[in-house]
């Protein structure tokens, strides 16, 4: 079903010597190379590569991630950045000013359950992850719809030099913004547009081991957008 | 529990089983993986009767703060068996046996999983039995072992779990509970074929030491056949996932 040149490979397989992938994922071994959790063993290109199917979202420096705001500290905010520890966002660093509680109230900038788009300013893993929003386009999302998917799926929603995901913004004209933990922003002027969007991120999460995907996706979007008539 | 009833023989004349099986054919296995929506990674995983299912979360922020490792993660285990899996009730509270069984699956686990990636995490296992019929803890590794690969917690190889029992002084592969109600010696292993490793290696009753080797060569060719299935199931899931295309 995969092809012969693409193979589910579990923990436990030995891997061609040559094999490249993120070390997250591969580990070494006498004979070859071992997969840790369960992945595709692409052997289209020059050198077999290993892209994973389940994994867990490790935030490194730099990386723009979506979060959503699960409790409030006395000067910070706890990020669920999707990651196996929570980041923290300081309120200095919202503001861009020093922070005064006799005069600036944190809940009316930033409440439980909003999701905002923040990058990594810190993180060694003995300590949890610094967020900043410091930049142009970072901050609260005000419109729009987050969608969760697994983190190790987030490359095949962008494709090889952003295939998959220009033809997902030029079919529906949408605004998509898929951030490397596993979160989806999409933003659509049009609700039936928004859902077809969802429904082929969806789509795509599961499917996403499997070849000929992004022409099945156009295909899919056509249809529905000719069956809701947008 | 079953007792030894005069007369009953549980190897027969042409060396089978009471029910049916030769000495080295494991009970008819049934394995799925993601059964459960809410976790992050889930198996049941059948052993005749035996019905074990296993749900795995993590690696998350730990509950409890003054558990946490500063070099990696902490692996809780926790082995249960339902009131309704076996014949009389059983207290829903936590046995000294289940106890006792939660650290021993707990380090058939360990040295498979490379927790050294998540400090300051808990990856969390909870094994439900849900119908006890001999082997559940071997059961309860296999699951456990499938469950955490399917949550997509980095793992060295597949971990399977069985039992080598002495019957009339046969030795059997996947002994049952009238197998192990009656049975001269008991020995569960779990191993990791793969990276050839011995997780779990325990012997209740006598066994020579002749026998010792044969049982424990029998474990780890039974083994073998548990972490095939396990393979397949694995894969299994995500060839399901991708029909209906070209």
């Amino acid at each position: 079903m995969q092809g012969k040149d693409r193979v589910i490979v579990v923990p436990g397989e030995i891997l061609p010597k040559d094999t490249v992938g993120s070390e997250q994922y591969l580990i070494e071994a006498d004979s070859g190379k071992m997969p840790v959790v369960v992945g595709l063993l692409d052997m289209r290109g020059d050198k077999p590569s290993f892209i994973p199917l389940k994994g867990t979202y490790i935030p490194k420096r730099g990386d723009i991630v979506i979060g959503l705001i699960v409790s409030q500290g006395v000067m910070n905010w706890f990020v669920d950045i999707k990651s196996p520890y929570n980041a923290v966002l300081n309120v200095s660093d919202f503001l861009g000013r020093p922070f005064n509680p006799m005069t600036d109230d944190m809940s009316k900038m930033l409440q439980i359950g909003d999701y905002i788009k923040a990058k990594v300013e810190a993180f060694d893993r003995s300590r949890s992850p610094v967020l900043s929003v410091q930049e142009e386009g970072l901050g609260r999302i005000v419109e729009g719809k987050v969608i969760d998917v697994d983190p190790t799926r987030i490359p095949r929603i962008v494709g090889k030099k952003k295939s998959m995901l220009s033809m997902l913004i030029e079919e529906t004209g949408c605004d998509i913004y898929p951030a490397v933990n596993g979160r989806v922003h999409v933003k659509c002027d049009n609700p039936d547009m928004e859902a077809i969007v969802i429904l082929a991120i969806k789509r795509i999460e599961r499917e996403a081991h499997t070849v000929g995907l992004t022409e099945r996706i156009k295909r899919f979007i056509e249809e529905e957008k000719s069956i809701r008539g947008v | 529990m079953a007792k030894a009833v005069e007369g009953l023989r549980l190897i027969t004349e042409e060396g089978l089983r009471h029910d049916g099986r030769r000495p080295d054919e494991l009970r008819p296995v049934r394995m799925e993986v993601g059964v459960l929506e809410n976790s992050d990674g889930s198996a049941l995983v059948e052993f005749g009767k035996t019905k074990v299912m296993a749900a795995v979360y993590g690696p998350r922020e730990p509950i409890q703060k003054y558990m946490v490792l500063p070099d990696r993660a902490v692996l809780r285990v926790r082995y249960h068996m339902a009131p309704f899996s076996t014949s009389d009730r059983k207290s829903p509270a936590p046995s000294r046996r289940e106890i006792e069984l939660s650290k021993v699956i707990r380090e058939a686990l360990e040295p498979v999983v490379l927790s050294e990636q998540f400090p300051r995490t808990t990856i969390d296992v909870f094994i439900e039995v849900l119908q006890a019929d001999g082997g559940t803890r071997t059961a309860g590794v296999t699951a456990a072992s499938l469950a955490l690969a399917d949550a997509g917690i980095p793992m060295r190889a597949l971990v399977g779990g069985v039992a080598v029992g002495k019957i009339e002084g046969v030795l059997v592969v996947d002994v049952d509970e009238v197998e192990d109600g009656v049975g001269e010696a008991d020995l569960p292993v779990a191993a990791a074929p793969d990276i050839g490793l011995i997780t779990l290696f325990q012997l209740n009753g006598v066994l020579t030491r002749e026998e010792l080797d044969r049982a424990l060569e029998m474990a780890l060719g039974a083994i073998r056949r548990i972490v095939d299935m396990e393979k397949e199931t694995l894969k299994s899931k995500y060839q399901v996932a991708g029909e209906g295309e070209e």
